[in-house]
């Protein structure tokens, strides 16, 4: 048997179901938001770290020159150590005949027979080389697709100067590879780097490594110290040749995951709080409104005998059934939409497969926020039930009293008519719920002005750095590093107009305890073709007394100008030097440091060496010079700064790029989302003034104004506040966003405060046209008879 | 206007019939109504509840359109009037006082009286038109600090400010006791008397009709009965 109270309930809710569902909607996508955002980031953890296991990725890595393979035994001997695999590594040049220019690529040895004990592929399309033949490969999956290689096709590379034909027999992918870099780039891009497999015994008569390999991937023990074993490979292999070993958190594929895993997480706990915060606001608000107009009905119960906590209970009901519909929905939602975007994020990661993971706590905080704000309304509620007696709910209410706030100082009476002044003594007399309306819109407002300045930001920072810093049209590394004379050699070429020569060294930098596994930036003392930027954008200049550092680097060594920096190179004689810190530059990629080129050369006692270049050119002549490099054989690989450039825009334009779109959309929901309710609800509540002013003879429009006037100020008051919330915030998703790879500059765009205002503008004017229709349909005899 | 002793219509209703609805569902709340009212003459329409004399009320004033028949107003067809036009009939004619006062909350009772003047024609001084109703002292006053009667009379200030050519009120003194109701009615009599202005009252208070100068008896949407009274009383001899 239902109890009359409760089959009110449902009747209530099905005559409220437009109301009610709208309530829902908006608690169901804040609740939506939380729990995909949270699957998704799970998610992608999880799957990450599952690849990476099943794979079995290595912990360490430790580059050497060339070590025999008798010290592989000593590695394993290594506390913490549990598996070790050697193996032979090089880069070479891929030379596709549609493509003028050469591809970089990383050739990858496998073992003579079996599998990688570490580092294992995932085999999409075709077979594994066969033991013995030395013309077959395997390619990474992304090259292959980009390029348009499949298994079968015949490729010309260039394995330590000598150019040889091989045949692909089969595609992969692999958890050391999910994104790829060329040496010395930062922009992973699959069309540009190639990753080649093939079977040791001929990898190693390519590279003179029989007997010997040249990097050693080490698997930790449960609970050993990759900084022990990194320390003790160091010293093992010193005497070979060591680069020094790194672990995985500083591999260059895994950081780029990690790093958009983290740009994931910040979204998510910046998002689904402020939808979640708007949802409760909104709900605050529309319950209120429905005591108000419920109070006739609840003095009808209260006068038939049902106590205070009786009526109080059915409101409560009503309210928290509405917060769960809204949030199972959401939850309902969320995991759908979680799935959908992880399966789009599996393709974009080249994950092999999903471990689909659920964030339990969304769930819970979901619910949790959604209750709590419905039981926030319902105190309202119950204050409201507890406060009426039957008599005086069954009479109307009395009118609102405006003695308190509605006094006006002389001027403003003259100079307001009186409909402007029942605007303005509206919004003074609930300023709680009006600052309510200017937050939440704000929050909107401040959400959408967040994403589009991040997106100005990132738009700066491809024009800093290829504009600003890299003046150059093309820059080249050569297989080891040449003497001056490389440099006039290259001059000569055709086509080429400036070179200016750069001396990249591995190393270590250190203070105190802090260190940094990177490189050394030999520069002139006036780079003009890929310049060192301080500050503003005014250059640095190389000076021989010192090193500049890039900013992230500095505040990863936490080291200031005039600190003394000790940096251990790992190539050639391998010097330890004492430097002075005498700059800091500002850098948007990476996290360089530089030295005046002779000052590093002299370190190093190999005077006037130069290890590539940047050259401007002349591009009518483009391909003469490509082909004129094409045929020198010290040049390990050229990249062309507009493709750099095409890689980094795409990089953020898809993807996780494309969120910050999404996060417009929603900035905007948000902000219909309250301006629409704001007007219906001030309609609701003021239909009879409103039937009263059009009675009188107002017409339609002056009617309107007196609804739409508050909004319009509300709107109008948001938008300051929402656009310096929006800078503010700014810095903290930014800050959020950077990290020693690219580092994104808050840039105060005019252009995207514009689109932000544009975007509330129309929101709110799309709702007052809505409102204002509605208005105009008014039953002026039925409005003026409704009691309310 | 020097035709002084002939009476001049100031409504001319012919075949005015009112239906909600459709089918078996239909409600007829007027069903042909032929009516004349004069100008400068106070009228009572008297009727039980449900009856249609608020429709009828309704549609004279311009707040609800007629299913059939003619209404005419200083010779013009409200039937045939546009949303626009009604609007400007409103403003220009029409007063109107409701049970429930209809103040807006936010304005004083001077405020709420100049929201009127401030878009009508010719309009009566607001502080005039609150002294007309006995209200001089308490125009700085919010309606929440005014009793019903005061409100009433405010609601009443307001509907004449502007000095209508017809004052409309729906259950004027409905909502308050008898002493108030009295003085209501007068301030009522007295514009009527002061302004020219033709006032229609509706109500089921019979006690009211004593007052009029002529009397609408009304039943199932329909006039049962016309009556002219030979001799009025005042508002304050009337048994309530």
């Amino acid at each position: 048997m239902v109890r009359p109270l409760d089959r009110k309930l449902l009747r209530d809710l099905v005559r409220m179901k437009g109301q009610a569902a709208a309530i829902s909607v908006v608690i169901g996508l804040g609740v939506m938001m939380q729990v995909m955002m949270g699957g998704l980031v799970n998610t992608l953890d999880e799957t990450r770290a599952t690849y990476y296991d099943r794979y079995r990725l290595a912990d360490v890595f430790a580059p050497v020159v060339r070590a025999p393979n008798h010290v592989l035994a000593r590695i394993a001997e290594i506390p913490g150590v549990a598996s070790v695999e050697a193996r032979v590594t090089g880069s070479a040049l891929v030379d596709l005949e549609e493509d003028a220019l050469p591809v970089r690529a990383r050739v990858v040895s496998i073992p003579d027979t079996g599998v990688p004990r570490l580092n294992d592929f995932y085999l999409v399309q075709g077979r594994v080389p066969s033991p013995g033949r030395g013309d077959e490969i395997m390619l990474l999956n992304g090259f292959a697709k980009a390029r348009d290689l499949v298994p079968g096709d015949r490729v010309d590379a260039t394995m330590n100067g000598s150019k040889r034909l091989f045949r692909v027999v089969g595609l992969v992918e692999s958890p050391e590879f999910l994104y790829t870099t060329a040496p010395g780039e930062l922009v992973p891009d699959d069309a540009r780097f190639a990753v080649i497999w093939m079977r040791r015994a001929a990898l190693s008569a390519a590279y003179d490594m029989n007997g010997a390999f040249n990097e050693a991937l080490v698997g930790l023990s449960r609970g050993g110290s990759a900084d022990g074993v990194k320390a003790a490979l160091d010293r093992l292999l010193d005497a070979y040749g060591a680069a020094g070993a790194y672990g995985l958190d500083m591999q260059m594929s895994n950081r780029f995951v990690s790093e958009e895993i983290k740009g994931l997480r910040v979204t998510s706990a910046v998002v689904p709080p402020i939808f979640l915060a708007v949802a409760a606001f909104l709900l605050y608000i529309v319950i209120s409104r429905m005591v108000q107009a419920e109070r006739e009905q609840i003095g009808l119960l209260k006068a038939f005998g049902y106590s205070s906590m009786e009526v109080g209970l059915h409101y409560l009901k009503f309210v928290v059934l509405i917060a769960i519909l809204g949030a199972f929905l959401g939850a309902v939602g969320g995991i759908a939409a979680g799935r959908a975007t992880a399966v789009f994020y599996q393709s974009y990661f080249k994950f092999p497969f999903l471990v689909f993971q659920l964030d339990k706590s969304s769930f819970v905080i979901g619910f949790l926020v959604s209750i709590l704000a419905a039981s926030g309304g319902s105190l309202f509620v119950l204050r409201g039930v507890f406060g009426l007696t039957p008599a005086v709910a069954m009479r109307p209410p009395a009118p609102a009293d405006y003695s308190g706030t509605g006094q006006m100082p002389g001027w403003a009476r003259r100079w307001l008519d009186q409909p402007s002044r029942m605007v303005l003594r509206r919004i003074l007399r609930h300023p709680g719920r009006m600052a309510g309306s200017v937050i939440g819109i704000g929050a909107g407002m401040a959400l959408s002005v967040t994403t589009l300045m991040m997106m100005a930001g990132f738009e700066r920072a491809v024009d800093l750095t290829f504009d600003e810093i890299d003046r150059s049209d093309m820059s080249l590394t050569f297989v080891t590093p040449l003497a001056p004379g490389a440099v006039h050699a290259l001059a000569r070429q055709p086509g080429v107009q400036h070179v200016e020569p750069v001396r990249v060294v591995p190393a270590i930098l250190r203070n105190g305890l802090n260190s940094y596994n990177g490189a050394v930036d030999g520069r002139v003392e006036w780079p003009r073709l890929n310049r060192v930027i301080g500050a503003g954008v005014q250059p640095i200049a190389m000076r021989r007394e010192g090193i500049v550092l890039a900013e992230p680097l500095a505040r990863i060594l936490e080291v200031k100008v005039g600190d003394s920096l000790t940096i251990e190179v790992r190539e050639g004689r391998r010097p330890v030097l004492e430097i002075p810190v005498i700059r800091i530059a500002r850098t948007l990629l990476g996290a360089p440091a530089f030295m005046e080129i002779e000052a590093l050369n002299r370190a190093l006692k190999e005077p006037g060496r130069v290890s590539g270049a940047y050259m401007s050119i002349d591009g009518n002549q483009r391909d003469r010079l490509i082909s004129a490099i094409k045929s020198m054989p010290s040049v390990a690989g050229v990249a062309q700064k507009e493709d750099a450039r095409r890689a980094l825009v795409e990089l953020m334009n898809t993807g996780p790029g494309a969120t910050r779109y999404i996060m417009t959309a929603v900035a905007a929901i948000i902000v219909f989302g309250i301006v629409y309710n704001a007007a219906r609800i001030a309609m609701a509540e003021r239909m009879r003034e409103l039937a009263s002013l059009r009675v009188m003879g107002f017409t339609r429009d002056e009617a309107g104004f007196v609804l739409l006037g508050e909004l319009a100020i509300v709107t109008l008051a948001a938008i300051p506040f929402g656009l310096v919330w929006g800078y503010y915030m700014t810095f903290a998703m930014v800050a959020g966003f950077s990290t020693d790879i690219y580092q994104i500059p808050v840039v105060f765009s005019p252009q995207a405060c514009g689109v932000a205002i544009i975007a509330v503008v129309v929101a709110a004017l799309v709702s007052g046209w809505l409102v204002k229709r509605d208005m105009d349909r008014l039953d002026l005899v039925a409005a003026l008879q409704t009691r309310e | 206007m020097d035709q002084k002793d002939k009476p001049i219509t100031a409504f001319s209703v012919r075949g005015l019939t009112k239906t909600y609805g459709e089918g078996a569902a239909a409600v007829h709340a007027l069903r042909g109504v032929d009516l004349d009212l004069p100008k400068g003459e106070f009228v009572v329409l008297l009727g039980p509840s449900g009856s249609g004399k608020s429709t009828l009320l309704n549609i004279l004033g311009g707040l609800d359109r007629a299913t059939s028949g003619t209404v005419r107003f200083e010779g013009q067809d409200l039937t045939k009037m546009s949303e626009a036009e009604l609007t400007l009939y409103r403003r220009d004619h029409i007063g109107f006082v409701f049970q429930s006062y209809n103040l807006m909350p936010s304005l004083t009772a001077l405020e709420n009286v100049e929201l009127v003047t401030e878009i009508a024609d010719d309009p009566l001084d607001p502080a005039e038109a609150l002294a007309l109703v006995g209200l001089k002292e308490r125009v700085q006053h919010f309606p929440a600090q005014l009793s019903g009667g005061e409100q009433q009379r405010v609601a009443i200030a307001r509907a004449v400010a502007k000095r209508p050519t017809v004052l409309f009120c729906d259950e004027p003194t409905g909502a308050l006791d008898s002493t108030t109701g009295r003085a209501v009615l007068q301030v009522l009599k007295d514009v009527n008397e002061t302004l020219g202005a033709t006032v229609l009252i509706v109500t089921h208070a019979a006690a009211t009709a004593q007052m009029a100068d002529r009397v609408l008896h009304f039943a199932d949407g329909a006039i049962r009965e016309e009556i002219v009274n030979a001799t009025k009383l005042t508002p304050a001899e009337i048994e309530w």
